[in-house]
């Protein structure tokens, strides 16, 4: 029965697996990125082991005696909060709710656009128009605005806020895929297929969105930056993911009372916000060179 | 053009339109209630009902919004139900503080973004360049709020040299400008750095040269009018995108624009004022695109408006 199935056909995808890994590793900017998200990583997942302290203990020695936080010393290296808990401790598991937020939130984000983008750039018709124009409407939508108003009435947690980050987030993976698809579903191999008898899932999945894969790596590394900022901007304001549970935007908001006293406690939260965001920024940028033909000797 | 611009502008007006509505429609189904803000914890169930009724809150959703439209279009953005004063009012009385720093911020990101793309261009390939990009990438992934506090620190607490917030001298402008102008600079320099390669590899380049013309003349002459031009486009764009950052900026520096006034109007759901900021910075979107869209043809003639 089997056997009237045609041989598996060629991957639609050029083979450019370990060549990407090849010219990644020639970049330094990217090497560089590379090594920060490692790390980033390696201390979100290891946390446990790897933090001294457990994040949530207010330490008896933990504040000055006029109750104010420690600078950083060698019991703790990046001294202690507002509450005397360790602030080291707590970046670690910060980098935890970051990368969960990064992933969770422009995970959904690329899976909405690629929805979208694919439905009306394949279908097109009254359905595609409409697709299309929200996503005009919501490019006009004043983004921040709107996920701050989402997130403060929303009481939110950790997971309100990856969904209100990919409601905002979407749009702009929604617009570049619609354009590849609907410059994919012309070519005359799709039409031969059609021809052929193949329906429309086979097509999508065998024809569409195997070539859309190095668009979405490109845009599923730059978005988690955009994520990852948007994130930290929603805890700064403290309408984001909520104290006691550690992110680098809300050990901002919590201690930025000490912010003149105790700067370390705004700027070594400030710097991981702002690494981790680079890191995928240097990647996704390098993967966008290697990847997108257009952009080919324009350095 | 003028067929062009009519078009553009009726579909500037559907899509605010339909921004009007989906935030309407978000701010009906999402669970804060407004009345029980107005009438405090303590308020009796009457009160809070009668409060609702005065407020029309009692009405269907479809009432409600066509209500705000029919006033919308006569210019009438309601009444914010804490301050009790017309939304339009408050909007006016903020705008001009917004607008001072849009320009600022602006102009900010050109002094700092297009030397700085000119110098890695003219220098491409080598050690400076690379350091340039990597700055650039660097304030590209700067949280706006660290350098907010980063630039008060040094500046405002420890060198004395600003006012740590407020509004009313050019002291209290340059920080805000100069946070918003790292920011955005980058997005800049990268811009008028790719655009300097292309114009550079111009055959107009090369007869320049060839004619004899000193190096500083066939950069600042020729090189350089040409490669500015697609950043005056970018600038339209650059408005909607400060329109939808301006809330964190104006309360880190108590700036008094409209993003204070949503980020306020958030916390206490005042729903006449969130729903006015979003329309005025949906407005500045549209608007800037279509500014964009506008001088992209008038600068490259290759570009036609469709």
């Amino acid at each position: 029965m089997a056997d009237a199935s045609i041989s598996p056909e060629p991957m639609a995808v050029p083979e450019n697996g370990p060549s990407v890994l090849r010219r990644l590793a020639r970049r330094k900017l990217a090497i560089l990125g590379l090594l920060i998200i490692l790390i980033c990583v390696g201390g979100a997942v290891f946390a446990r082991w790897l933090a001294p302290f457990d994040p949530y203990e207010q330490f008896f020695d933990g504040l000055t005696l006029e109750g104010a936080p420690l600078s950083p010393n060698e019991n703790f290296w990046f001294g202690t909060d507002l509450l005397g808990r360790d602030l080291f401790s707590r970046i670690l598991y910060g980098a935890q709710t970051s990368l969960i937020i990064g992933l969770v939130a422009n995970g959904t984000a690329l899976i909405i656009g690629t929805l979208v983008g694919v439905t009306a750039g394949y279908f097109r018709g009254i359905v595609g128009a409409v697709l299309m124009r929200f996503t005009d409407l919501m490019m006009a939508f004043p983004a921040l605005l709107l996920a701050i108003c989402l997130a403060a009435i929303f009481s939110p947690s950790l997971w309100i806020v990856a969904m209100v980050i990919a409601f905002v987030n979407w749009v702009q993976t929604a617009r570049v895929i619609f354009t590849q698809t609907s410059s994919l579903a012309e070519r005359d191999y799709i039409a031969a297929e059609k021809t052929l008898g193949a329906g429309h899932g086979r097509i999508v999945f065998k024809h569409i969105l195997p070539h859309l894969i190095p668009t979405l790596i490109v845009w599923g590394t730059l978005g988690i930056s955009t994520t990852v900022l948007l994130e930290a901007t929603l805890s700064f304001l403290g309408i984001g993911v909520q104290p006691p549970i550690p992110s680098w935007g809300n050990i901002i908001f919590e201690n930025q009372t000490y912010f003149q006293s105790a700067p370390w406690l705004v700027f070594i939260p400030g710097a991981a916000i702002l690494l981790l965001a680079l890191a995928f920024n240097l990647v996704g940028d390098a993967l966008r060179d290697i990847l997108d033909p257009t952009q080919q000797g324009r350095d | 053009m003028a067929a062009y611009i009519v078009r553009r502008l009726i579909q500037s007006a559907l899509i605010l339109l339909g921004v009007s509505f989906i935030t309407f429609v978000l701010l009906y189904v999402l669970p804060a209630d407004p009345v029980r803000q107005i009438a405090g914890r303590s308020a009796t169930a009457a009160t809070v009902e009668s409060i609702r009724q005065q407020l029309g809150l009692d009405q269907p959703f479809l009432v409600q919004y066509g209500n705000y439209l029919l006033n919308l279009i006569q210019g009438d953005f309601g009444r914010s139900y804490l301050q009790k004063t017309e939304v339009a009012q408050l909007i006016v009385s903020r705008l001009p503080a917004t607008l001072l720093l849009l320009v600022a911020a602006i102009a900010c990101e050109l002094l700092i973004g297009l030397p700085l793309g000119i110098v890695a261009a003219l220098n491409r390939g080598k050690m400076i360049d690379n350091g340039l990009m990597l700055t650039s990438f660097l304030t590209v992934s700067a949280p706006q709020f660290v350098v907010a506090l980063l630039l008060l620190f040094v500046f405002a607490v420890k060198l004395g040299w600003f006012p740590i917030g407020g509004y009313g001298t050019f002291a209290h402008i340059v920080l805000p400008a100069v946070t918003l102008g790292i920011l955005g600079s980058g997005w800049y320099s990268r811009i008028m750095r790719s655009s300097m390669v292309d114009v550079l590899r111009a055959d107009f380049i090369r007869t320049a040269r060839a004619k004899g013309l000193g190096r500083s003349k066939v950069i600042l002459g020729h090189a350089l009018p040409n490669a500015i031009l697609p950043i005056i486009a970018m600038i339209g764009i650059d408005i909607g995108l400060f329109m939808s950052g301006i809330v964190v900026v104006e309360s880190v520096f108590g700036w008094p624009g409209i993003g204070q006034l949503a980020w306020q109007a958030i916390q206490r759901v005042d729903i006449p004022i969130i729903m006015g900021v979003t329309l005025v910075s949906a407005c500045g979107i549209v608007l800037g695109n279509l500014i964009a869209d506008l001088i992209s043809p008038l600068i490259d003639p290759r570009i036609k408006l469709r």
